[in-house]
């Protein structure tokens, strides 16, 4: 993909007489100056695939709220037969590798599958589908756990003061805001940084549905490997941002 | 409390402006005058080769540019390549596996195949060349020579075009690869070789992917030259009556700028800057049996 960034003639690997360890100080070292240099110099495809991650990932964790957290409420506040089955299929859930579901994605999207007519295939919002089916079992079981933890009194007695259920809801979420949060962070985190699922749904398509996972690989796989440890880097400063700012949230500003 | 709606309004802001900035980038992308239709999207499969040689840097946004369409590559094994093609997932195909695509062309999944280009395969092998394969011109030969001296060899075993007439040349050469000095990495050729160069294995490799690789690579040509290692490229448009939801048009607005005098610049031009010499070299109006196939 970045092509568009001149490769330099890295002699380092031409030359036979620099030891194995040396190259891989230079590969660390040139991929951060790499990193450096597309980062300062505008480069718009990287931005693009920067900007294409952040939208997919985000995405499929904002669904996966949407539809985890509801999930994991009702599980822990409410009594059902059948619930222990439910609970461990979504634990089992959270550990879905992410190609199988990307595979059973994709047979459902392929023009061949049942949504076929959507032309999804290799779009973003394929890769939004796949991913936040990926999250999902993530936050809905930090939620339970997060909830079930709460002293089951206090809710009994939120609920005798005259609280509606709403109200009460909404308590206990701030009440359990730290495991909430920290379900949040194991969803997003999952996300931005799995691969599988992403190659096979979105097809690593340059401008379209390439992101800074996939982006590695090719590099990887052409040989690029400055380019790709440069990749590597702009992906672990934006995930380490973005869970830092999550890690504030959790902590209420306290840490900072 | 307030500082934290505060932040949680940034965060909020930060993740809207995000969304409309990737919103914004998929406007950008369409051509001014794109298709109205819905279906401007063509998939072609074409075989890693093709993107992994740098040579889709350069065809796709002019392809976009002349057609209109929103060119949506698949870059996959030849095999992998066929096989979406036989169930109608894709609309077009840039291969190199004539063999096998003679069946698929045979089973009526595909149409109006063209030679495109070709360049050819190198076997590559560590300076030692422990088989002693090195200026030997039959490729069959020193395949018997490698297995003979149980030399390790690297195989893609993804069976991509390249897997294909490496397993092909097996079979010519009267041996079933098995045992430890073969080894199959199941990836592509940039991975391959970057497996045999660390390993000190041969490999069969196509020559424009080891020109690429060339500066992270110790390992040199060995045999080159042989008729059998030519590496032909087609395209073909998948089958619109087999299959009604191909993008006919679009496959054949992709084959018909592959094949243009634009696109055939593009392909004999690739490469001779960065590297000194051509990748490919184009083969327009021509056909296999130019080539005694």
């Amino acid at each position: 993909m970045l092509m568009a960034v001149k490769r330099k003639k890295i002699t380092v690997f031409n030359s036979s007489l620099i030891t194995e360890k040396s190259r891989f100080v230079n590969t660390i070292l040139e991929g951060a100056m790499k990193a450096l240099e597309l980062l300062t110099s505008g480069n718009s495809d990287v931005f693009q695939v920067m900007t294409m991650t952040l939208f997919v990932s985000g995405t499929a964790t904002a669904i996966s709220i949407l539809l985890g957290l509801p999930l994991g409420m009702w599980l822990a506040l409410v009594d059902f037969g059948g619930k222990h089955t439910l609970t461990s299929l979504i634990n089992f859930g959270m550990g879905l590798p992410p190609v199988v579901i990307g595979l059973v994605v994709s047979l459902f999207l392929w023009r061949s599958g049942p949504l076929g007519n959507f032309d999804l295939m290799y779009t973003p919002t394929a890769m939004i589908i796949a991913e936040a089916i990926i999250a999902f079992p993530i936050v809905a079981g930090f939620s339970f756990a997060a909830i079930i933890s709460i002293n089951p009194k206090l809710r009994w007695r939120l609920l005798s003061m005259g609280g509606t259920q709403w109200q009460v809801n909404w308590l206990l979420i701030k009440e359990a805001r730290l495991g909430l949060m920290a379900a949040v962070i194991a969803g997003f985190g999952r996300v931005i940084s799995e691969v599988g699922a992403s190659m096979m749904v979105g097809g690593n398509i340059k401008g379209q549905t390439r992101v800074l996972t996939t982006a590695i690989v090719l590099e990887v796989e052409k040989g690029n490997y400055d380019v790709a440890m440069a990749i590597a880097y702009i992906l672990l400063i934006i995930t380490s941002t973005i869970i830092v700012l999550l890690t504030i949230l959790q902590h209420d500003n306290k840490i900072l | 409390m307030i500082q934290r709606r505060i932040f949680i309004a940034f965060l909020a802001c930060c993740l809207a402006i995000l969304s409309a900035e990737a919103g914004n980038m998929h406007v950008l992308q369409k051509p001014a005058y794109a298709q109205s239709s819905t279906n401007r999207n063509v998939i072609v499969a074409m075989t890693t080769s093709i993107e992994d040689s740098g040579l889709l840097d350069d065809l796709v946004p002019a392809i976009e540019n002349q057609t209109g369409y929103r060119l949506k590559k698949v870059s996959v094994g030849t095999g992998q390549a066929l096989a979406l093609a036989e169930k109608g997932e894709v609309d077009a195909l840039f291969v190199n596996s004539p063999k096998a695509e003679h069946k698929v062309l045979a089973g009526g999944a595909v149409i109006n195949r063209h030679l495109v280009m070709h360049n050819d395969f190198v076997i590559v092998g560590p300076d030692t060349d422990k088989a002693g394969i090195k200026g030997k011109k039959n490729a069959v030969e020193a395949f018997s020579l490698i297995a003979k001296n149980q030399a390790l060899f690297i195989s893609r075993g993804d069976d991509s075009g390249t897997n294909k007439l490496e397993k092909d040349l097996w079979k010519q050469a009267n041996i079933t690869p098995t045992g430890s000095w073969y080894q199959q990495t199941g990836s592509g050729m940039g991975q391959t070789l970057q497996v045999a160069n660390q390993k000190l294995g041969y490999t069969l490799a196509d020559r424009a992917t080891y020109i690429f690789q060339k500066h992270n690579l110790s390992l040199p040509i060995l045999v080159e030259g042989d008729k059998k290692l030519l590496n032909l490229y087609h395209v073909m448009e998948v089958n619109p009556q087999k299959f009604p939801k191909v993008n006919t048009a679009g496959a054949r607005a992709f084959t018909d700028f592959v094949l243009s005098p634009k696109g055939q610049a593009l392909i004999a031009a690739h490469g001779k800057k960065q590297f000194g010499q051509p990748l490919f070299y184009v083969d327009g109006g021509k056909t296999e049996k130019d080539y005694g196939f």
